[in-house]
């Protein structure tokens, strides 16, 4: 965590683009789709000028914790080999730069979101950045092999945020939005530590591949989601799902399962000799595993709207 | 006086302080839209009249 080794480019002015790559652009792409999911499933209504003053409020707040997390972070982006053309080892933004940036954009979105809708919202917003900067970043990330796990907290609250921005609480079904991305994570993640695991282990982040091996990490991605399976079927106990999230839940399910079991009963030598092949596809998986579930709770609502179909 | 040449730095910085100034007027006009949406949303005669009642 010294920027001793961080050379800065003489040549190259930090650009506006670089500061909008301490945001993070990519995760928050995710965070401003589950935010605009929780926020369109959610009973009642919100002037639409609120609710995309929301989502950006919300998507400010999760870039603001990416930056705070590059802040920190930037020795261990130094060495990986995915991380190192970021901003700050780039030497294109200092780290005082990134901590200033990430903390006024955090104060920035927490108050605005307030303003615009509720405290709820505006708390949980503030205990997700909280979460991913403090708990996950500075804590449990160098840690434990248990990081995305409960780190991953701070990705799965966005969908709340939103729902909680149009009713302002907390209930069985925003729980059951955060619970399904909650679980979804640590396969998503450990799929992709199983081939990039040079990576972490050259950082020295205690990714479970480097510090319990590759079996291990099979098991768990295994047992994670059938506990996911699980949690998406308990969606049916909320008004939420209907006939467009029963067929992607069951068709979902079926293959992120069957896709557990295959990386489940592969070992390394198979594994290396194809190059990682199901376990790509797995990870590939997994991006559309959380987009058509929350596309569908989407759809839903919109056919409940038209009278077509209802809650379990 | 007026800056009659352009020094390297200026061209360096330009997309920073493009993009910074786009921003602040976006927010400007964000807080703008928040301010008629909330003082339309909370006040129950706009809001009746609006509707047509």
């Amino acid at each position: 965590m010294t920027d001793a080794t961080i050379v800065l480019d003489d040549n190259h002015e930090a650009g506006f683009g670089d500061y909008f790559a301490l945001l993070k652009p990519r995760v928050m792409s995710l965070v401003v789709f589950t935010a605009f999911a929780g926020l369109i499933v959610a009973p009642g209504g919100i002037h639409p000028f609120l609710g995309f003053f929301a989502i950006l409020c919300i998507a400010i707040g999760g870039g603001a914790s990416g930056a705070l997390n590059m802040w920190y972070d930037s020795d261990i982006d130094m060495v990986m080999k995915r991380t190192k053309s970021r901003p700050i080892p780039a030497g294109k933004v200092t780290r005082g730069e990134a901590l200033g940036f990430g903390l006024t954009l955090s104060a920035f979105s927490v108050v605005m979101l307030y303003l615009a809708t509720n405290w709820v919202a505006a708390a949980l917003l503030a205990f997700t950045i909280f979460f991913y900067a403090v708990v996950y970043t500075m804590w449990l990330k160098r840690a434990t092999p248990q990081n995305i796990v409960i780190g991953g907290a701070s990705g799965a609250l966005p969908p709340m945020i939103g729902w909680a921005a149009v009713t302002g609480d907390i209930t069985l079904s925003s729980v059951l939005m955060f619970m399904l991305i909650f679980m979804w994570t640590p396969p998503h993640f450990w799929s992709l530590a199983l081939f990039m695991n040079a990576d972490y282990d050259k950082a020295k982040v205690p990714m479970l591949t480097v510090t319990h091996g590759k079996r291990a990490t099979r098991n768990h991605i295994l047992v994670y989601t059938i506990l996911l399976a699980g949690f998406a079927a308990a969606m049916f106990a909320t008004p939420l799902a209907g006939w467009s999230y029963l067929i992607v839940a069951v068709v979902m399910n079926a293959a992120f399962l069957r896709g557990a079991v295959v990386l489940w009963r592969r070992n390394e030598e198979e594994a290396e000799a194809d190059n990682y092949k199901a376990e790509r596809a797995f990870f590939k998986l997994s991006l559309a595993y959380t987009f058509l579930h929350f596309m569908a709770l989407m759809a839903d609502k919109a056919l409940f709207a038209f009278g077509i179909g209802g809650p379990f | 006086m007026a800056i009659t040449k352009l020094h390297d730095m200026h061209t360096r910085r330009r997309s920073r302080n493009v993009g910074l100034g786009l921003a602040l007027g976006a927010f400007v006009v964000l807080l703008l839209g928040l301010t008629v949406v909330k003082v339309t949303v909370l006040d129950p005669s706009i809001a009746a009249q609006e509707a047509g009642y």
